[in-house]
C-alpha cells in the first residue's frame, strides 16, 4: 500500500498539515529550550557572577592601548640607510570631545597655521573615523608650533600633540621608483586590512618595495594597558607588550651605481637596469625623470601633486617597469640565438643585403639601415652591423610560431617576476596576441612576421624585460627572476638572504649557439667594419673587460616620405626613435648585464651606449678593482690605450669556437 | 495614461494603507520590539538623536514594505520564488567575481545605493527550498534532502566565502528550518546531525585564519586584549554588572566610557543587559518568543504547504538571530556579525527582517478558511 502511494506521488494534504503542525509544536519546544539556556547563561552571568563582575565594572579604569611597531628599514647591499624613520610631532584631535569643530578649528588656527590641504586631509577623515578616535590634523608640527601649542593648550580640550615616526628617504628621487613610499592609510584600506595589525598604524606602504614587502616590513603591535581617569586620560601604565618591528630590508642596487645611472642620463626621459646574470640580483634601476617620495609621505599638496601629474615628462611613469617600447635591434642577438637553436641557420650561413628586402612574391619592400645594403653577412656581421636584411629573412625561415615560443622563453611579453610591484607586461608579437587584440584582422601575415624579426611592430618590452632577458642570455640561458631585494634582517641580526633559485634549468641547447652570439655582440663594441653600429662610439675603449652588446634605435613611426633619409639632425632623429642599449661583461663570464632605454634618443649606440657604460664603470670601481682573484682575465686591454681595437674579434680564441673560413672579416664585401 | 497610472498608484496606496491586511497581534508585538530598539540605542549611541532618527526613519520604511508585501498573495510570491533565488544567486556570484577586500567583498554598487545580495538570499532562501518542498510528496526522502541540501549549500558557500559567517549561517538555517518543518524524518536528522559532526575537524581546515582566531578567542578572551578578547572580556562585564534589575536607562558606564566596542551595532545587546538587568533580558525574550510563536501559528493557519514552511522558517530563523547574538555578547558562542533583532543599529538587516514579517501578513491574509 505504502509503494503504490509512493509510485502515484500521491499528495496527502491534510496528512501533511498535521505533521507540520507536529513539527511547528517540536520546533517551537526546541526554540524554549534554546531561549532557557541563553536565560541561564545571563542568570549565570548576572545572578551567580554579579558580584564578581559588578566589581570589574566599577574597577574598570584599565584601557588597552595600540602601540604600532617601528616598520622596517631599507638599505642598499653595503647597508647605506634609503629609507629612515625619523621621530616627528602631529597634532591630533578627538572629535567626540569638541563641541563645535569649525569654531575650535578657527581658533587653532591663530596658535598653529593650518593650510586648505591639512584641512581637507582632515575633514575626509574626520568622516571616516569613530568619533572617539583622534584624527590627526597637522603632521610634522615645528618646535614653534608646539610651543605655542603647548602654552595654548588649555583652551583646546580634546587636542593634543603626539609624537610619532615619520618615513623619510634620504636619497629622495634617487629611489623613488624603486622603494616607492608610505602614505596614509584611507577608507579602502581600512576595509581590506586586519584592523588588529595595524592599530595605531597610520601609515601604509603605496607604491615600490614599500607595498610589496609591506607585510615583512610592517611588524606586529603592541599594546599597554593604562589605566585611566573617568575623562579618559592616562594616570598610570600598568604593563606594556612592546611591538615587533618590522624587519630590515638590504637591496642588492648599490646607490653608488645608482646614482651614476640617473646622472648617466642627464635629466633625458628614460631608464635603465641592471642585473647580475648570476643571481638575478638587480644592480640598478632608474626611471629618469623622477619625483621627491617624501612628498607623498604625509599626503602630497594638491599644487604639488598637480605639477608631477602635468609635467610632459611624466615623472611619476616608473619606465623600467611600466615603460614599453618596441625594442629595435635589441632583440637581434636573441633572434639569432633562435635561429641556431632551432637549427635553421649555422653562424656562417649567409645572407646578401642589398638596402630592400622582398618577401617572395610580394612588392612591398622593407628596408636596411643602409640605403643600398652592406653585402654579404653572416651571423656576426649581422649582429655587429645589426643588419635588417639578416633578420627578416632568419623571421621568416623560422615563422612567427617559433618567434614567438623562443622570444617568450626569455621572458618577453610576460612581466619578469620581479619584486617591485606594478611591471608591464609588454606585447610579444604572435598569432595568438593578434587574435586576440585584432578581431577585425586576426589573420597574421608574412609581412608582421618580418617586422618583428628586427624588433618593430606589435612587440612592445619594457627596460626591465629586456635586462632581463639580456641577464637570462648573459647567465648561460638560466632564469632568475629579477630580485631588488638581496636579504632581510630583523633589528639587531645579521642579514639573512632570500632564496632566488632559477626559475629552471638553462635554455640554451648548445654553449656554441651561446658563444657565436656571444662574440656577435662583442663586435658591436669593438668591430671596425665601416657599417658597425658601434664604430666611431668606442663603447669598449678604457674598459679592462670585454664588453658584449647592441643596440636599438626603434622607429616610433614608419616612414612616410623620403624625408627620413635627407634629414640627419639629431633632434629631428630624436624626434622619431627611441634609442636602446644592451651590454653585459665582462663577455667570457658576465656578471652585469644592463639595458638602458632613452625615450627620445637619435640612435641607440651614440646615445643609449655611453650610459650603459657608465654604469659598468661605476659597477666596476665598487667592485673594488678590475680584476677579482676568482675572476683571471684572460686579455685586459691596457686603461691607458686609446687607439681603436685592431682587429675583431679580440676575446680569448681557447674560449670560442675556432673561427672558420667565413670569419666576420672574411664576409666583408 | 501617466494620470491613470498615477491615481491607480494612489488608490493602491490608499488601500494598503486604509485597510491593511495585517495580523494585529504580530503587528503590536513588532511595534513595542522597535520601541525596546530605539530606546536601547538612544542610550548606547550616547542619546545621539540623529542615529536613532536614522533607525527610526528604516523602520517606517520597514513598516512600509509589511503593507506592500501583505498585498503581494503567497501563489504569486510561489510563481517568482526560482526567478528571485536564481537572481540572488547571481547576484552573489557577481560579488564573488568583482568585489575584493575584507568587507567591500559583501557589497553590491547600484551606483545610487550599496546593498547586499546575501541579505536577499535570507527570505529567497527559505521560499527556494518551500517552493521545491512544496509539490514534492512530504515528508522528504533523501533524493529530495539532497536537492535542498544543494539549493542551501551553494548561496552559503559563496556567502561564507566573502567571507560572512554569520549570514551564511543565517541563510543556511532559514532553508534547513523548511526542511524541518516538512516532517524530515528525526533519524535522517539524528544522521546528519552526526555526519555533520564528522565534518567539524574538515571545516576548522578550511576557516580563516581570524575566524578561528575567533574561536580560540572565545575560548580564551585574554589571549587577545586589543581585538575580539576585549570585546568579550568587557561585554561579559557589561552583562554581569547588571545584576538583576539593571543599572537603570542610560546608566550603563561599560557603553558610557567606552569601554564596550560596537556598542550599537553587534554589541547593543550588552548596554540592554546592563541597563535592564536580567528582568529586561527576560522580558525581551519572551516578547521574541511570543513573536516566534505567532510566526509559527499563522504557519500552521496557512493554506498551502509552501506558504506554511516559508512563514514557519521565518519565524525559527528569527530565532537564530536572537540565539546567536545573544550567545555571542554573553561569551557563549563566537563572535560572528549576527544583528540583534530590531535592536542593534544597521540599515539592511532590519529592513530584510521587516520584509520577512510581510510575507508572513501576506501568508495570513490568505490563510484557510475555516468551515
Amino acid at each position: 500500500m505504502a509503494k503504490l502511494i509512493h509510485r502515484r506521488a500521491f499528495k496527502d494534504t491534510r496528512g501533511e498539515a498535521e505533521m507540520f503542525r507536529r513539527r511547528a509544536f517540536a520546533g517551537f519546544a526546541l526554540i524554549l529550550l534554546g531561549l532557557g539556556a541563553l536565560v541561564g547563561r545571563y542568570v549565570f552571568l548576572q545572578v551567580l557572577h554579579h558580584d564578581e563582575f559588578a566589581l570589574r565594572s566599577i574597577n574598570n579604569s584599565v584601557k588597552p592601548r595600540a602601540l604600532p611597531p617601528a616598520r622596517g628599514l631599507i638599505y642598499d647591499r653595503n647597508g647605506v640607510l634609503l629609507a629612515d624613520n625619523v621621530p616627528a610631532f602631529r597634532l591630533e584631535v578627538v572629535p567626540e570631545q569638541i563641541k563645535n569643530m569649525n569654531a575650535m578649528l578657527v581658533e587653532l588656527g591663530k596658535v598653529i597655521p593650518l593650510d586648505q590641504d591639512d584641512l581637507d586631509a582632515f575633514h575626509k577623515e574626520l568622516k571616516q573615523t569613530r568619533r572617539f578616535d583622534s584624527v590627526p590634523l597637522k603632521m610634522r608640527l615645528t618646535e614653534d608650533d608646539i610651543a605655542r601649542f603647548a602654552v595654548n593648550r588649555w583652551r583646546f580640550p580634546g587636542v593634543d600633540v603626539v609624537p610619532y615616526l615619520i618615513r623619510q628617504y634620504p636619497f629622495g628621487p634617487l629611489f623613488a621608483h624603486v622603494i616607492g613610499y608610505v602614505s596614509r592609510i584611507d577608507a579602502d584600506d581600512l576595509d581590506r586590512l586586519d584592523p588588529d595589525l595595524y592599530k595605531g598604524t597610520t601609515h601604509i606602504g603605496r607604491i615600490g618595495l614599500e607595498r610589496s614587502y609591506e607585510d615583512i616590513l610592517h611588524g606586529k603591535p603592541g599594546y599597554e594597558l593604562d589605566e585611566v581617569s573617568a575623562d579618559g586620560r592616562i594616570q598610570r601604565v600598568l604593563k606594556i607588550i612592546p611591538p615587533v618591528p618590522g624587519k630590515n630590508l638590504y637591496l642588492s642596487i648599490d646607490v653608488r651605481v645608482q646614482k651614476a645611472a640617473q646622472d648617466a642620463f642627464e635629466g633625458r626621459p628614460g631608464a635603465a637596469v641592471a642585473i647580475d646574470p648570476r643571481n638575478g640580483q638587480v644592480l640598478a634601476m632608474v626611471s629618469v625623470p623622477t619625483f621627491d617620495p617624501n612628498l607623498f609621505v604625509n599626503g602630497i599638496s594638491s599644487a604639488d601633486y598637480k605639477a608631477l601629474n602635468t609635467d610632459p615628462n611624466k615623472p611619476l611613469l616608473s619606465r623600467a617597469l611600466r615603460g614599453a617600447y618596441p625594442p629595435g635591434s635589441t632583440v637581434k642577438p636573441f633572434m639569432a640565438l633562435a635561429g641556431l637553436e632551432y637549427g635553421v641557420r649555422t653562424p656562417q650561413d649567409s645572407v646578401v643585403s642589398t638596402g630592400v628586402f622582398y618577401i617572395p612574391g610580394q612588392s612591398r619592400g622593407y628596408r636596411d639601415d643602409q640605403r643600398y645594403g652592406v653585402g654579404v653577412v653572416n651571423l656576426y656581421r649581422a649582429i655587429e652591423d645589426s643588419v635588417n636584411t639578416y633578420f627578416y629573412k632568419l623571421a621568416l625561415d623560422l615563422g612567427i610560431d617559433r618567434v614567438s615560443a623562443f622570444m617568450g622563453s626569455y621572458g618577453f611579453g610576460k612581466p619578469s617576476g620581479v619584486d617591485v610591484p606594478g611591471e608591464l607586461s609588454g606585447v610579444l608579437p604572435s598569432r595568438e596576441w593578434k587574435a586576440r587584440h585584432s578581431p577585425k584582422a586576426p589573420a597574421w601575415y608574412p609581412g608582421e612576421t618580418v617586422i618583428t624579426g628586427i624588433g618593430q611592430g606589435y612587440w612592445e618590452v619594457t627596460p626591465l624585460q629586456l635586462a632581463h632577458a639580456l641577464a637570462t642570455f648573459a647567465g648561460r640561458g638560466v632564469p632568475y627572476a629579477p630580485r631588488v631585494v638581496m636579504s632581510t634582517a630583523d633589528v639587531g641580526a645579521a642579514p639573512a638572504p632570500l632564496a632566488n633559485p632559477p626559475a629552471g634549468p638553462s635554455l640554451i641547447k648548445n654553449m656554441k649557439d651561446w658563444q657565436a652570439v656571444n662574440d656577435g655582440m662583442q663586435l658591436v663594441i669593438y668591430g671596425n667594419d665601416p657599417f658597425s653600429t658601434g664604430a666611431g662610439v668606442k663603447l669598449g675603449d678604457g674598459f679592462p673587460y670585454r664588453i658584449a652588446g647592441k643596440s636599438g634605435t626603434a622607429e616610433r613611426y614608419s616612414r612616410t616620405s623620403d624625408a627620413y633619409n635627407e634629414n640627419k639632425s639629431t633632434a629631428y632623429l630624436a624626434a622619431r626613435h627611441r634609442a636602446w642599449f644592451e651590454m653585459f661583461t665582462p663577455a667570457e663570464d658576465p656578471r652585469i648585464a644592463v639595458a638602458t632605454m632613452l625615450e627620445a634618443g637619435a640612435w641607440g649606440a651614440k646615445d643609449a651606449g655611453p650610459i650603459a657604460r657608465k654604469i659598468l664603470d661605476v659597477w666596476l670601481t665598487e667592485q673594488g678593482g678590475p680584476v677579482p682573484a676568482d675572476h683571471p682575465l684572460p686579455e685586459p686591454i691596457p686603461a691607458s690605450s686609446t687607439a681603436p681595437p685592431e682587429d675583431t674579434p679580440q676575446t680569448d680564441q681557447t674560449d670560442m669556437p675556432a673561427p672558420d673560413s667565413s670569419s666576420p672579416e672574411d664576409s666583408t664585401p | 495614461m501617466i494620470d491613470t497610472v498615477r491615481t491607480r498608484f494612489y488608490r493602491f496606496l490608499r488601500r494598503i494603507l486604509t485597510r491593511p491586511r495585517i495580523d494585529l497581534p504580530l503587528a503590536f508585538a513588532l511595534c513595542v520590539l522597535c520601541g525596546v530598539g530605539l530606546v536601547t540605542l538612544y542610550s548606547a549611541g550616547d542619546s545621539n538623536v540623529a542615529l536613532v532618527g536614522g533607525q527610526a526613519a528604516r523602520f517606517v520604511l520597514g513598516g512600509l514594505l509589511i503593507l506592500l508585501m501583505s498585498r503581494i498573495p503567497p501563489s504569486t510570491l510561489r510563481n517568482w520564488t526560482p526567478w528571485l533565488y536564481a537572481g540572488s544567486t547571481v547576484l552573489l556570484v557577481i560579488v564573488a567575481v568583482l568585489g575584493e577586500g575584507r568587507g567591500a567583498g559583501r557589497w553590491l554598487n547600484l551606483g545610487i545605493m550599496r546593498f547586499q545580495p546575501s541579505e536577499l538570499m535570507k527570505l529567497t532562501m527559505p521560499m527556494m527550498v518551500a517552493w521545491y518542498l512544496h509539490p514534492r510528496q512530504l515528508p522528504p526522502r533523501w533524493k529530495d534532502i539532497a536537492v535542498v541540501g544543494v539549493l542551501i549549500a551553494i548561496p552559503a558557500g559563496l556567502i561564507a566565502k566573502q567571507p560572512d559567517l554569520g549570514t551564511a549561517l543565517l541563510v543556511s538555517a532559514a532553508g534547513a528550518f523548511a526542511l524541518f518543518l516538512s516532517g524530515m524524518a528525526w533519524w535522517r536528522i539524528g544522521l546528519l546531525l552526526a555526519a555533520a559532526g564528522g565534518m567539524v575537524p574538515i571545516a576548522w581546515h578550511f576557516m580563516h585564519q581570524y575566524q578561528r582566531d575567533r574561536i580560540l578567542t572565545m575560548i580564551n578572551p585574554e589571549s587577545d586584549p586589543l581585538g575580539n578578547g576585549w570585546h568579550i572580556i568587557q561585554s561579559q562585564i557589561a552583562v554581569g554588572s547588571g545584576g538583576v534589575f539593571g543599572k537603570g536607562f542610560e546608566q550603563g558606564t561599560q557603553s558610557r566610557l567606552d569601554f564596550l566596542p560596537e556598542h550599537t551595532t553587534d554589541f547593543i545587546f550588552a548596554v540592554f543587559s546592563e541597563e535592564f538587568g536580567l528582568i529586561g533580558v527576560c522580558a525581551i525574550l519572551v516578547l521574541y518568543a511570543f513573536i516566534i510563536g505567532r510566526c509559527l501559528w499563522i504557519a500552521m493557519e496557512a493554506r498551502d504547504t509552501y506558504s506554511r514552511l516559508l512563514a514557519g522558517a521565518i519565524g525559527m530563523s528569527f530565532f537564530v538571530y536572537v540565539f546567536v547574538n545573544g550567545g555571542m555578547v554573553s561569551g557563549l558562542l563566537p563572535v560572528v556579525g549576527v544583528p540583534m533583532p530590531m535592536v542593534s543599529y544597521g540599515g539592511t538587516s532590519a529592513v530584510t527582517l521587516l520584509v520577512g514579517f510581510g510575507v508572513l501578513m501576506s501568508i495570513h491574509a490568505n490563510r484557510k478558511v475555516h468551515d
